[in-house]
């Protein structure tokens, strides 16, 4: 009994924390401060977790890669972020010459803020949403579209044919995508019935035995999830959707002309975005913060939603680690030609699922569709395009 | 399917993610400060001059003949002949350098000056780590910098060593049996121009 | 991808003209300067790229800062002198193009490698061959913005290769092993062993090399149909080496002119069909499996015996007045030296065939209608040195 209090408490813990500090200040003023501390919490943690990953990032590629990755700042090389940090502030602030100067100062904070304020609507544990809305889901895309700007002031304002490049990339990139990742989140609301995410979680919550009831373990919610894993990488440029800043290319795209803390900004964003987009994708499809099976539901939730976070951002890592990168035509093409039409399809076959009812028959129905459609549109796709393996003669 | 040379492509980073913490063979990483390769016995990095006993100035091999300064393809090798001779370790008299300098920033480790070098006097260093803060006289290394015993070529090319040693015993020895039967014949030759003398007595 | 390259009816189809791309449309062209700054020129080249959009409508390749007067300086030198330069042209395969110089001065003055020099030569082009090829593909992949992790693997057999080159001649890179006549020094039978157990490790790398990147999805559709090079422009540029095999001619100067030993050995020459990035990509992967089954082959009979020719001298060599060429299939291409002598110790002329440069000319003809993305992508599969290029 005591254990069960014990885990409930700890569940509550940031609850009670707020509860405590709020209880020193006036009555009238409490509600507020309650906010005004949940909204501290959010930046504070998140730059912290970013500096986390980047030190794991660089980490776990280098395993990737067969080497050490950083390990001479402090123990582990767990202090690199921070001497970082001090680099980038240290750093000279060069605007180029002939640069829009008020815009080339925005883009950065406007990245940064609205990315921020995407958080405001993740439920990241039981009851801890900042800001519960009916319509989250929908507040979280708007705030999505707004970094496009941030892009594209920053690629406009420099003054640079690399960053215009970038940007140009960027916005087209980013509106292809965002179109798919809102169409595959549908399928989501069209099973839970309700734009809220609490609401998506409560519906996620609940288990069969121990199993839960998670949507990516329906095909339907497979589907859907592959295609917003898809869409996410793209919408947060990372590799190998990372086109506008593809170094290779760009020499690195809309933040050429950056440097010192800006540049650190336009970092901090790009991780940030990852951040909230693993968060969305933890809360429509992977349940949230409830416990992937059913007796480990004493852990507090906040521990699983922060761990399942942590599990999407490894598989950013290992894409990165893996992929080349697309190139912009290809890009659009898959975006419009393969992966719009599969999520067309995937509404499709979340309706079917709804109208099926129980039983056998519905899964069977549904994977046969997706599997098939994704075969063949893949197979359609590269041979049109005529690409595959190939075979080759030798002379003697 | 699509997709598939993706995964197979995932599935190979994994298998180097985890492999990478049991397997030497993968993480092949040497942390060079704290660790450090043991240098290869052919490695070489810039030369060095080579002297026997225990005097550097006296037991310099170096005869001055100045075809290193000639072939060395840089042209980093400044050599000022001295004006007297001093004998060399078969005891022949021979000229020696007043002056040997080589400008280690201009120098490519080629190994052309060990290669013609008729004496075996320059021979190449294993020692890489020459940093200096001072620009132009920093890595200009006099004779006196570049002189090395020839405990020291022992010690960093073994093999090499007792080869040049074995080989330098040989002529060596030829000379001193060459001197000596010189010698044996100068004396016969004098016992000889000297008897007729007593007999003229 | 061809549907952009518009041939203006008066203009000849000819191989010395690359076609003339019309602009898409209204609008400003974009005049972009890439390199020798931009990340992806591997060393110093610039490109003067003119852009429609993304669209490339016309390129030039800037070279030159890299020249360090390589020719001039070897006419100035002995024969010697030059070898250690011979290292600094293609600082990736250093040992190939001791060979080339040696074959072409072996030429010159009559001289023969013994055969366990043969033997040893073989054994170090073919490991420089494969550890060229890995890093080619992985420089490519990194051009395709694969956050280096095949480049690291490339770089992890590197090393080992080199650390075999560095028992063995005393450097790394820059290995200055080959003389005039033979080898600089004698392969003891610990590097022998050495080498056996680090090539019978390659097949593994190679498969996995390939397990990562030959099927994966987005590396078929960035390079297949991308930069492609017909066999007839190809020829006709004087392309060679990888390049030209990937466009289908089979044209391998080890099979050609059976310079040194390279008759002795069962191998076979990978040839391309179309001409594209992947075909360069593929065919340098199956060259690596063909340098080791060479490699398997030379290892299992070294002969015993002395490693240079007798006859051959270090200091105060002078060949008879006479020219010689000679040329053996680097890792890039044709590598080849031509060298007049006028009975002096230096070379009269001294000059070097480079096969970066050489499969450098047709970069115009095989970027244009192609994206800003792909010409750092096929600038990559052209696979260069600039010390080669610019000399």
């Amino acid at each position: 009994m005591v254990s069960t209090s014990f885990f409930t408490a700890l569940d509550r813990i940031f609850f009670l924390l707020r509860d405590w500090l709020v209880g020193f200040l006036p009555v009238a003023l409490r509600p507020a401060a309650g906010v005004l501390l949940g909204v501290i919490a959010i930046v504070a943690v998140f730059p912290g977790f970013f500096a986390l990953t980047t030190v794991f990032e660089r980490k776990g590629l280098g395993r990737m890669q067969n080497r050490l990755g950083p390990n001479r700042v402090g123990p582990f090389g767990f202090f690199q972020p921070v001497a970082d940090g001090i680099k980038a502030l240290t750093k000279e602030d060069v605007v180029p010459y002939r640069s829009d100067r008020i815009v080339h100062f925005l883009a950065p904070l406007v990245l940064v803020v609205t990315v921020f304020l995407g958080f405001a609507v993740l439920p990241m544990g039981r009851n801890m949403v900042l800001a519960d809305m009916d319509a989250g889901l929908l507040f979280f895309f708007a705030m999505g579209a707004a970094t496009e700007l941030s892009i594209f002031m920053a690629g406009w304002s420099s003054h640079n044919k690399y960053s215009l490049l970038g940007a140009m990339r960027g916005i087209a990139q980013m509106i292809s995508y965002e179109v798919v990742l809102l169409l595959s989140a549908v399928s989501v609301v069209m099973i839970g019935g309700s734009l809220s995410l609490s609401k998506i979680v409560e519906a996620q919550n609940s288990y069969s035995g121990v199993f839960p009831h998670w949507y990516i373990f329906t095909p339907w919610g497979f589907a859907g999830f592959v295609v917003f894993a898809i869409a996410a990488t793209a919408e947060t440029n990372r590799s190998p959707f990372d086109l506008p800043e593809g170094e290779s290319e760009l020499v690195a795209g809309y933040h050429t002309e950056y440097s010192g803390f800006k540049f650190a900004l336009f970092f901090l964003g790009e991780y940030l975005a990852m951040f909230s987009i693993s968060g969305l994708g933890t809360t429509l499809f992977l349940g949230g913060w409830s416990a992937p099976l059913s007796f480990f539901d004493f852990v507090p939730s906040w521990i699983w939603f922060f761990g399942k976070v942590m599990l999407s951002i490894f598989v950013f890592i290992w894409m990165r680690g893996t992929l080349p990168r697309l190139r912009q035509d290809q890009l659009m093409n898959f975006a419009w030609k393969f992966v719009l039409p599969f999520t067309l399809l995937n509404l499709f076959v979340t309706a079917l699922w709804r109208f099926l009812g129980e039983g056998w028959l519905r899964w069977a129905v549904c994977s046969a569709i997706l599997v098939a459609a994704w075969a063949l549109m893949g197979r359609v796709g590269m041979r049109r395009k005529h690409f595959g393996p190939r075979s080759y003669r030798y002379a003697e | 399917m699509l997709g598939e040379g993706i995964l197979k492509g995932m599935a190979e980073t994994a298998k180097n993610f985890f492999g990478s913490y049991v397997s030497k063979e993968r993480l092949t990483t040497v942390e060079y400060p704290e660790e450090r390769v043991p240098a290869a016995e052919n490695a070489r990095a810039f030369p060095f001059l080579v002297y026997d006993g225990p005097d550097w100035q006296a037991g310099l091999r170096c005869v001055s003949c100045q075809i290193c300064e000639k072939e060395c393809p840089p042209k980093c090798i400044l050599i000022e002949k001295s004006k007297d001779k001093k004998p060399d370790y078969v005891g022949k008299p021979q000229f020696y350098p007043v002056r040997f300098d080589i400008d280690l920033s201009v120098c490519m480790s080629c190994q052309i000056c060990v290669e013609v070098c008729p004496f075996d006097a320059i021979k190449m260093n294993t020692e890489f780590a020459l940093a200096t803060d001072d620009r132009f006289g920093g890595l200009l290394f006099s004779r006196e910098k570049l002189a090395k015993s020839n405990e020291y070529y022992h010690s960093i090319h073994p093999t090499e060593a007792a080869e040049v040693d074995a080989r330098l015993a040989e002529e060596k020895a030829k000379v001193e049996a060459k001197a000596k039967a010189a010698a044996e014949a100068a004396a016969a030759k004098a016992a000889v121009s000297a008897s007729p003398a007593e007999g003229g007595n | 991808m061809s549907s952009g390259v518009q041939t203006k009816p008066e203009q000849l189809e000819g191989w010395n003209r690359p076609p003339v791309i019309a602009p898409e449309g209204e609008g400003e062209l974009l005049e972009v300067a890439m390199g020798p700054h931009h990340p992806s020129t591997h060393g110093v080249f610039r490109m003067d790229v003119t852009l429609d959009g993304e669209r490339v409508i016309g390129l030039k390749p800037v070279f030159g800062y890299l020249h360090r007067n390589h020719e001039k300086i070897a006419e100035q030198t002995s024969y010697l002198a030059s070898m250690p330069y011979t290292d600094r042209l293609d600082y990736f395969c250093s040992l190939t193009n001791n060979w080339a110089y040696a074959l072409a001065v072996e030429k010159l003055a009559g001289l023969d490698a013994p055969e366990r020099a043969q033997y040893i030569r073989v054994i170090l082009a073919e490991l420089t061959r494969i550890q060229n090829h890995a890093s080619a593909v992985g420089f490519l992949l990194q051009d395709m913005g694969a956050s280096g992790t095949p480049l690291m693997y490339a770089f992890r057999e590197r090393e080992k290769i080199l650390d075999l080159f560095e028992q063995l001649t005393g450097a790394r890179m820059m290995c200055n092993f080959m003389r005039f006549g033979g080898c600089r020094v004698d392969a003891t039978a610990g590097w022998l062993d050495g080498a056996r157990k680090m090539v019978a490790g390659l097949p593994n790398f190679v498969d996995e090399f390939e397990a990562l990147l030959s099927t994966n999805e987005i590396l078929m559709a960035r390079t297949q149909g991308v930069g492609v090079l017909k066999p007839d422009l190809a020829v006709n540029t004087g392309v060679s080496g990888p390049m030209l095999r990937a466009s289908g001619v089979d044209y391998d100067l080890r099979k050609v002119d059976h310079y040194g030993i390279y008759d002795r050995f069962q191998f076979r020459v990978p040839l391309g069909e179309h001409g594209d990035i992947y075909d360069r990509y593929m065919v340098r992967v199956l060259e690596m499996r063909e340098s080791i089954r060479i490699l398997e082959q030379a290892l299992k009979d070294v002969p015993a015996g002395p490693v240079m020719d007798p006859k051959a001298k270090s200091r105060g060599f002078r060949p008879k007045p006479g020219e010689a060429y000679g040329r053996i299939e680097a890792p890039k291409g044709e590598l080849g030296f031509y060298l007049i002598s006028d009975g002096t110790p230096n070379p009269y002329r001294y000059r070097v065939r480079p096969p970066s440069l050489i499969n450098l000319t047709i970069l115009e003809d095989m970027c244009l209608g192609h994206d800003v993305a792909d010409v750092v992508l096929i600038f990559g599969s052209v696979d260069i040195v600039l010390g080669e290029v610019d000399r």
